[in-house]
């Protein structure tokens, strides 16, 4: 709830320093400056290189497929996927902003690897739950789907290396409880109503420690 | 005295797996519809991942192991498509009612209908090398055989041998109440499979990874593979699909779209001797599209 307020203040404060859009092409300036109309230069939470911030829980949006980016972007206005800092902001994009700020963070390059402080989980339950999954109930590997090592399949599956644990919690959680719903037919809601809290964290926590991997 | 510690035993090898709610309400009729949690039946269990031992044996169930999971990589020679060995049997070759390994390796040797002959276990694999993998049969006594066999060998520890163990082979699906019918599969597909097989059948691929197998065109497994027989697609399908979601699908979806799937032109049945109609005399009495017309082509004629 605390961190629920303290996500609409920062938000609110974005909205303030958002400045109008200059000349430069329509999907950077948005995330640089915002749309002067209410969306705050996606940067500001995102990164300067669309890194994310994996301390606040802050995803990274560098190298994400385009089509995945502004299905995300749409999901929060339908408000198929909630987040109390997102949806007045994807609610100030057209459709045509949208499409030009997804483009322009799917062109950046991925994000730097993991740290050095890499927890290794080898063979613990978030890396055998990520590549093996947990068949004795029907729950594929998050690797079946996300590829191999967690680059992103086509335009439905993201990027989830390297991403930052305290959002992969977040929404695996969301899933779980239909917070999030904007999957295509039911599949990360059926996944996740298979995880175990224990396990969510598991799985967060472990794929935090991988390094993004570019899509071959 | 050692019999009851042989049917003690026995029973201690079966442990909870599961088959779909779904299936239990559609045979008593109700709906299935987006129903899908498990209940439990028994199934054999392999040993865990983790318990390959680390030796010279343990080295071949890996190679096995790694043939199954990337075929095209480790068994190079004998692959002809883009398909891999998990694609139809899915968590490795571990999963009950999706063709497990375990099962198939204490059903061997056996007599197939399908070449008319006593089959070893390596006969069995080479026929899975020939259709599904559009390929050339590996060497009986070679690497590639060996070590598959290490592999389901390892995996049946515990398995009473001879045994139709259940979680074997795919559940068999009841008949649809309606014929499987083209548009409905077709629309069945788009809604269903699409995302992850691609609009056109030919699912995904990442560099020398197949991600989503393909389904039909010259990638797929051919004519003479057994998932061609919309009766094996469809209850495969029903079973294990979409992945994560298996049992959602009605049985008349399910039939529906395997009959959609196995519509398509895939690669020629390899004992196809130049004569279209003798091949499905002599191989294709069975539930097929195999030698039909599907708009202006028939089905096995421009298959190379």
């Amino acid at each position: 709830m605390n961190k629920r307020i303290t996500e609409s203040l920062v938000g609110a404060a974005l909205v303030f320093t958002a400045s109008a859009v200059t000349a430069a092409p329509l999907g950077k300036a948005i995330a640089q400056q915002g749309n002067g109309k209410g969306a705050p230069g996606c940067i500001s939470c995102h990164g300067d290189k669309g890194q994310g911030n994996a301390a606040a829980g802050y995803p990274y949006l560098a190298g994400q497929p385009k089509e995945y980016l502004v299905n995300q972007l749409k999901a929060f206005t339908d408000k198929t996927r909630t987040s109390p800092v997102m949806q007045p902001f994807a609610g100030a994009l057209s459709a045509e902003e949208m499409e030009a700020v997804a483009d322009y963070f799917s062109q950046l390059p991925l994000p730097a690897p993991a740290g050095g402080n890499v927890v290794s989980d080898v063979s613990g339950p978030g890396e055998r739950l990520v590549r093996q999954g947990k068949w004795s109930v029907g729950m594929p590997a998050c690797f079946q789907c996300h590829g191999d090592r967690g680059q992103g399949v086509a335009s439905h599956f993201p990027a989830i290396s390297g991403q930052s644990e305290g959002y992969l919690k977040k929404q695996l959680e969301h899933w779980r409880k239909g917070e999030r719903s904007n999957d295509p037919i039911g599949l990360m809601q059926a996944v996740a109503g298979h995880l175990e809290e224990s396990e969510i964290a598991a799985v967060s926590s472990y794929l935090s420690t991988l390094s993004p991997v570019k899509v071959p | 005295m050692g019999i009851r510690f042989l049917f003690l035993f026995t029973v201690a090898l079966f442990v909870t797996s599961h088959v779909t709610r779904a299936e239990l309400m559609e045979q008593k009729g109700e709906s299935a519809q987006a129903v899908n949690k498990p209940i439990s039946v028994k199934a054999f269990q392999p040993p865990s991942n983790d318990s390959i031992p680390d030796d010279e044996f343990g080295k071949m169930v890996r190679l096995g192991k790694n043939i199954f999971t990337h075929t095209g990589k480790y068994a190079a020679d004998y692959v002809g498509n883009n398909q891999n060995c998990v694609n139809c049997h899915l968590d490795a070759g571990r999963l009950a009612n999706s063709a497990p390994l375990w099962a198939a390796w204490v059903r061997y040797p056996a007599y197939r209908k399908k070449n008319k002959m006593v089959n070893t276990i390596q006969e069995r694999i080479q026929g899975c090398f020939r259709y599904s993998m559009n390929g050339t049969p590996p060497p009986a006594n070679g690497e590639t055989i060996k070590a598959l066999m290490s592999y389901a060998y390892w995996m049946a520890e515990g398995a009473p041998t001879g045994v139709k163990l259940p979680g074997q082979g795919y559940p068999k699906l009841n008949k649809p109440k309606m014929q499987p019918d083209y548009q409905r599969g077709a629309e069945v597909f788009a809604q269903n499979c699409a995302l992850c097989h691609g609009a056109d059948g030919q699912g995904v691929r990442q560099g020398d990874e197949q991600v989503f197998p393909p389904l039909w065109g010259k990638q797929a497994f051919n004519w003479g593979a057994g998932m061609h027989r919309i009766n094996t697609a469809a209850a495969f399908i029903r079973a294990n699909m979409p992945l994560g979601k298996g049992g959602s699908l009605s049985v008349q979806q399910a039939w529906d779209v395997a009959y959609y799937v196995n519509s398509h032109e895939r690669p020629q049945d390899p004992r196809f001797e130049g004569n279209l109609e003798a091949t499905k005399e002599a191989f294709h009495s069975h539930q097929c599209r195999y030698g039909d017309k599907v708009g202006k082509t028939v089905l096995g004629q421009s298959s190379k």
